[in-house]
């Protein structure tokens, strides 16, 4: 821990002795770029044993997803007997389903249509919540009316009936589709939420000051407002993530989407379709091993988001991280 | 008083926003659903061999069923569609029931609102609880114990929890009823053993509410307390020497409690959401199961009705919520009337 803190101590030291001589070189402004920007937050959240094994999650997932799909041979009908139990046959380590099919491969081949259907309703919904909440809370008088406007009247329509709806008249096939549809359904209450905390951040004293230093909106929202946000958000990122997988395949799972593309809830539907799966203990891993996936990948992005918590929130951060000293110490030099 | 009325206002606006919706989701959709009722219906009588397939036959029948004049000016439409549901709360016919929409619904409303509330409130009261306790012990051995749990029971979706409960409980175990609302030997209606059975039919579907309900609220409510307690007036509580359980109800809890307050809102469109699932699971005839039955039997009246119906309900409950928010936070009131910048 010293040595480090040591170590980027010279490094300051040998930045300023550069600065006296002239401005910082292309690379030098980089390395300063990495350390600020990824190697501290990474050594922040890696600190932690929680985010550690959510990243290595996610990450086993991704690489499943792409990497995966090339090694492991799709799933063949007949492959082997019908209803082997997990962990019995290693040629089929999960076990196989009604029709022969190993479960394992099953699962391995419907990831990267999961992981795409997630990214994309994530990151839709994170992006409307932020620019819509943030807005709304800050802007305050005829905005904030008509952005809440459009957020309760999202909010209020239950989620899952409408984009049954939805989905029964368009039948959306590709992945990324059923994302951005999902995605349009969560991001409603992030906002209201990010809303809230707005309308109380807009009166602390350093908004204020800001404002009376006469920082322009944009600039006062994303210095002093959307940053105080940030571990809500990022949690919330997650959450959404959560949303939409947990919606995606709770959909497939029913069977309304069409099954053109793997899913790990088209699994799920077959299982239940088939009768005696549920009551028969013999069968019943072809419905567990999809919910143990589901609930695995979900581990991981709620792990993550309490890491980025971390990452966030320089209160939880001074607690916990051993850059926090060596930031008050270049404050101080500053 | 004005903030009350505008809020009515808005919520009148936004459900009539919706019935607008599902009216052109309706009507104007090229290949919509009252395109595919036509081609339905003129398939039937080709099969059916009942003469000549003619269209003003079909256009009777479609207006049977959902109360449109095909061959009316979209206006008129849309003001007849408007005024059947205000006035007559008439929203068609089912096709797949072959009973007025309303009436099916409106039976099966009460059962799925008693089993999702109850799911709801049990859920966020715990919620409460649990987050600012962690938020206090933050760091403790409890904490990241709770914490760890809570992941645990947040990463597994309702509807796999709803299944497992059903795989163990009612398939293995017997204790609970594989389906239904109540026993079919009992009688509706004031007597113990139509109601102790109706108790015993909603305990999983209720448990499935609680999962729910308890979602990501407790860990909020943590994150929320946690940035409470490092709020200046907490330390000047503490320094003044004032309990740790004063504290944590009047100081902490009741400001940390404002987001989840939203979060309550929202977990109420949720529920009624999660009700299509979990009604399906349990085979509890409510709405959810209403709305799924109409999407599969492809039963469009039942299914916009069922939608409008959810919508009103989340609407109802919403508003109820958003106006006494006010009471717990004063500064709600006047927030409408802040300077804006």
């Amino acid at each position: 821990m010293s040595r480090s803190d040591s170590e980027s101590a010279a490094d300051y030291l040998a930045d300023i002795a550069d600065e006296s001589t002239g401005p910082l070189s292309r690379r030098e402004r980089f390395d300063r770029f990495v350390e600020d920007s990824i190697r501290t937050p990474f050594r922040i959240i890696w600190g932690d044993l929680r985010t550690r094994i959510g990243i290595s999650i996610l990450l086993a997932f991704t690489l499943v997803g792409t990497v995966g799909v090339s090694i492991v041979p799709k799933p063949e009908f007949n492959e082997a007997p019908r209803y082997v139990p997990p962990f019995t046959n290693w040629a089929v380590p999960l076990g196989t389903d009604g029709y022969g099919k190993p479960i394992g491969k099953q699962l391995v081949h419907a990831t990267p249509a999961v992981l795409e259907i997630v990214v994309a309703g994530a990151v839709i919904s994170m992006v409307l919540a932020t620019v819509i909440g943030v807005t709304a809370g800050y802007k305050g008088g005829r905005v904030d009316d008509i952005l809440m406007f459009i957020t309760d009247a999202v909010l209020t329509i239950p989620g899952l009936p409408l984009i049954l709806v939805i989905a029964s008249i368009f039948t959306p096939e590709r992945p990324f589709v059923v994302g951005l549809l999902l995605g349009i359904d969560n991001w409603p209450g992030l906002a209201r939420t990010l809303r809230s905390q707005v309308l109380s951040i807009r009166h602390e004293s350093y908004v204020e000051a800001s404002r009376a230093m006469g920082m322009s909106s944009p600039h006062i929202l994303r210095k002093d407002v959307t940053k105080q946000l940030m571990p809500y958000i990022t949690i919330n990122a997650a959450n959404a993530a959560r949303g939409v997988i947990f919606e995606s395949v709770g959909l497939y799972f029913l069977g309304i989407l069409p099954f053109t593309s793997a899913n790990w809830g088209v699994i799920m539907n077959e299982a239940y379709q088939t009768s005696g799966v549920l009551s028969n203990l013999g069968r019943i891993h072809w419905m567990i091993w999809p919910m143990v996936t589901i609930s695995l990948f979900s581990v991981g992005l709620i792990l993550l988001s309490q890491g980025m918590d971390r990452l966030f929130n320089p209160r939880i951060r001074a607690r916990h991280s051993d850059t926090a000293g060596e930031e008050t110490a270049t404050a101080k030099m500053e | 008083m004005r903030y009350y009325a505008k809020r009515i206002g808005q919520s009148v606006l936004t459900l009539f926003v919706v019935v607008t919706i599902t009216f052109f989701m309706y009507r104007l959709l090229p290949g919509g659903p009252l395109e595919l009722m036509r081609q339905q219906l003129l398939q039937d009588m080709a099969t059916q061999g009942t003469g000549q397939a003619n269209m003003q036959e079909v256009n009777r029948l479609i207006e049977l069923y959902t109360g449109f004049q095909p061959d009316a000016p979209l206006y008129v439409q849309y003001y007849n569609y408007i005024k059947d549901i205000v006035v007559h709360q008439d929203f068609g016919k089912s096709i797949w029931q072959n009973e007025p929409v309303f009436d099916i619904l409106f039976k099966a409303m009460p059962w799925s609102i008693y089993v999702s509330v109850y799911g709801l409130v049990l859920g966020f009261s715990t919620n409460v609880f649990l987050g600012a306790f962690m938020a206090y012990r933050e760091g403790s051995r409890f904490d990241s114990g709770m914490t760890g749990i809570i992941v645990a029971a947040n990463s597994v979706p309702y509807y796999a929890a709803a299944i497992f409960m059903l795989i163990v409980f009612s398939y293995q175990l017997g204790w609970f009823p594989i389906a239904g609302r109540y026993g079919p030997a009992t009688t509706p209606g004031f007597n113990v053993d139509f109601m102790v059975s109706v108790v015993h039919h909603s305990i999983l579907p209720i448990f499935t509410g609680f999962v729910v309900g308890f979602g990501g609220g407790a860990l909020g409510m943590r994150g929320n307390s946690v940035r409470i307690l490092g709020e200046d007036y907490v330390r000047s509580a503490r320094l003044r020497g004032l309990s740790s359980r004063l504290i944590a109800a009047r100081y902490v809890g009741k400001n940390a409690i404002l987001p989840m307050y939203t979060g309550l809102m929202i977990g109420l469109a949720g529920i009624f959401s999660s009700s299509v699932i979990m009604e399906q699971i349990f085979t509890y005839p409510g709405v959810g199961w209403y709305t799924f039955g109409a999407l599969e039997n492809r039963d469009y009246p039942l299914l916009l009705g069922s939608f409008i119906f959810f919508t009103t309900i989340t609407i109802t409950g919403i508003t109820i919520a958003d106006m006494t928010y006010s009471l717990i936070d004063p500064r709600i009131e006047s927030g409408g009337e802040d300077e804006s910048f």
